[in-house]
């Protein structure tokens, strides 16, 4: 018997999946269209009805990032983003939302930041897990990252490409949910899913014992539905994205209405796939 | 044990920064390449093309009037004679040979001034496969001919609109193809950069520059050199000319970074000689950042040199005090293509005029009959329109 893991991260998919839900990950651009803009907006995320929030650091060479994304770091870089500015920001202003908060953060700017130093900072700012995108497993067991001693919890990826052994070892470094990549490619919108998710999903739940959140081209509240009905969390980014961007030209505040107005779609979706789920006697025991 | 072992590090630097899709890719280039290299008739096979399409052995050549003029023995390695015009077809060539025994049918790749885009283009047609480049907007605008050259040679060139739109997005670019594609695309890399085995592979293949000067210097000199001079972009013809040569303790190794417009000046390339440590495409290495980590914007005359990191072999190189890396400016290495131009009836490329023009300014300061080699990486006449730019003149 494993023994379970306390963090923030863990525990909120514990409380969703003890009712029966699925979690819903909205991805924002920090510093997008610059700093001020994020405190702003991040309240209206969690009215839309986040479970948790992941918050992009922008980097100049988002290598996983479709158009979308790196146009948004491209917007926060050139207004001035710092990420040392930010973390002093967000922890001023982290109690402007109560669920938990994961970075996605490219691994130089940790490396450059000193991975203690960085560590360190992220938990007094009230950041509760990191997802770096270009630290595979062979990286980061080397590293041996000091994550749990600052009660961050780390999220590893997998991708359909990923054989067993390199799910398990990405199972074996992961503190909170497991990072599914729904398909080859980097992020940004697609119309359809690959028709083999939900088994990939059930295989990767079943190797890691950990929460599996689906991330990667889900933009419409049909997808996020199809999701909810097999995977632990839905992770959407380059649609809200482009939301918040489509809108920030009136004020940030319009575009935080709009983010909350698309994520409720998203929410109310998922919520009837739960509903159903509960109707049908399909809510799975849970191994986490 | 669920734990995965890290590989492809020299000393601190190397390693597998990507996202996890193409962990698998990689493992299996990995494993190809690693049979590849014992397998006689793989070998057998990449000589052959290396001989018969791209022209090798290339000459080392006894530049006459610049060693008399500054009374040491001064040898040119000819990699400007290969088909097209460089030393990027050797790398090509091998990858391409790995690409069908992977049986891969398409092939992706990154490009700067031109040159890795249009060899990679010329094996891909050699060979029938179907073949993206991308390449920076900006670099496409300056580099036009070279465009031509990749489109005629049946290659898509796709513009790279993101970043700073040159070579380093360009990278980026197609790294998010191979990802997309990784099934039945390959990715083949023009430097000595990239997560492993990428340094190593690109390394082997090019190191048949340094086999040859090795033995050709034997041969009409009879001993080894002093000095070797290659310029580092990515590093590519230094490491292949300085490979065979890093057990000959006596043989002195210089890498020449493009100094731009002066290291002060901040508009440079010179990622070992004023950057740190740090990951970018896949590699930790030497780059060109700031405080925080953000790549920045580079800058030199010679397009091929004008790449924030360097490859991670020769990080190590820098920090085992093995090779000395130096830096020369725009100006110089302008001033150095012109002498050879008229001293030998060589034009260089630019980026090997940087290599040049170090063992100009260290020649006066050896002692006679010294023996040196400058990698001539390739011919210069892409690079005219720059030069008559530079120098007030319009084509």
């Amino acid at each position: 018997m494993k023994s379970i893991i306390k963090n923030k991260v863990a525990d909120k998919f514990r409380e969703i999946k003890e009712k029966g839900g699925t979690a819903l990950i909205p991805f924002i651009m920090a510093g997008d269209p610059e700093m001020a803009a994020t405190f702003t907006i991040l309240p209206y995320l969690e009215k839309g009805g986040a479970n948790l929030i992941e918050l992009g650091i922008p980097f100049s060479d988002p290598l996983a990032d479709g158009p979308v994304i790196q146009e948004a770091a491209q917007r926060a870089l050139a207004n001035g983003f710092r990420l040392q500015i930010f973390l002093r920001l967000l922890a001023k202003n982290r109690r402007l939302v109560s669920i938990p908060i994961v970075l996605l953060v490219y691994y130089n700017l940790i490396y450059q930041y000193g991975t203690e130093r960085f560590l360190a900072e992220a938990a007094e700012a009230g950041v509760d897990g990191l997802v770096i995108p270009d630290l595979p497993p062979e990286e980061a067991s080397g590293l041996q990252l000091p994550t749990e001693k600052n009660g961050i919890a780390l999220n590893m990826l997998v991708a359909p490409t990923s054989s067993p052994g390199r799910i398990k070892a990405a199972a074996a470094l992961t503190t909170g949910f497991i990072y599914l990549v729904s398909v080859r490619g980097v992020t940004g919108e697609r119309p359809t899913l690959p028709p083999d998710l939900p088994e990939l999903a059930g295989r990767v739940k079943k190797l890691t014992g950990h929460p599996v959140a689906v991330g990667f081209g889900i933009s419409q509240p049909a997808q996020a539905r199809q999701i909810s009905s097999f995977a632990d969390g839905v992770i959407v980014g380059s649609a809200l994205v482009r939301k918040l961007a489509a809108n920030a030209g009136s004020s940030p505040v319009a575009a935080g209405e709009a983010g909350a107005a698309f994520l409720r779609s998203l929410h109310e979706a998922m919520a009837g796939a739960a509903q159903e789920n509960r109707e049908n006697g399909l809510v799975e025991p849970f191994p986490w | 044990m669920n734990a995965l072992a890290r590989r492809g590090y020299y000393g601190a630097y190397g390693g597998q920064y990507v996202p996890e899709t193409l962990m698998r890719a990689l493992d299996e280039l990995e494993e190809t390449y690693l049979s590849c290299r014992q397998d006689p008739g793989f070998l057998k096979e990449f000589y052959y093309y290396l001989q018969v399409y791209a022209g090798r052995p290339t000459p080392l050549y006894r530049a006459q009037r610049l060693s008399e003029e500054f009374g040491v023995e001064f040898y040119l390695k000819r990699e400007d004679l290969n088909h097209t015009g460089a030393h990027k077809i050797n790398n090509t060539l091998g990858q391409i040979l790995l690409a069908r025994r992977m049986g891969k049918k398409r092939i992706v790749a990154e490009t700067g001034a031109g040159q890795h885009g249009v060899a990679t283009a010329t094996t891909a047609a050699l060979f029938g496969l179907e073949c993206v480049v991308y390449m920076g907007e900006e670099d496409i605008r300056r580099q036009a001919l070279n465009v031509f050259r990749m489109k005629l040679l049946g290659a898509e060139v796709r513009p790279v609109r993101s970043g700073s739109r040159t070579l380093k997005d360009a990278t980026n670019e197609a790294i998010r193809d191979w990802v997309a594609n990784v099934d039945d695309t390959y990715y083949l890399i023009g430097s000595v950069v990239g997560p492993h085995p990428y340094p190593l592979m690109v390394r082997d293949f090019q190191s048949v520059i340094g086999q040859e000067t090795r033995e050709q210097v034997l041969e009409t000199a009879g001993r080894l050199p002093d000095c070797i001079y290659a310029c580092v972009g990515g590093g590519s013809n230094a490491i292949g000319i300085f490979h065979p040569f890093l057990q000959d303790r006596e043989v002195q190794l210089v890498g020449v970074e493009a100094g731009g417009a002066g290291l002060e000046s901040g508009r440079h390339s010179a990622s070992i000689s004023a950057g740190r440590p740090g990951i970018l495409h896949g590699a930790l290495s030497y780059l060109l950042m700031d405080d925080e980590g953000q790549i920045l914007p580079t800058h030199s005359i010679s397009a091929g040199l004008d790449y924030p990191g360097v490859g991670p072999e020769h990080a190590f190189l820098k920090d085992s005090g093995r090779v000395r890396y130096e830096t020369v400016t725009d100006a110089e290495a302008l001033d150095a293509l012109v002498l050879l131009s008229r001293k030998e009836g060589i034009i260089p490329a630019l980026e090997s005029a940087h290599a040049l023009a170090c063992a100009l300014r260290e020649a006066p300061r050896l002692s006679r009959n010294r023996l040196i080699v400058v990698n001539i990486s390739g011919r210069g006449d892409k690079d005219m329109k720059t030069v008559a730019a530079e120098t007030g003149v319009e084509l």
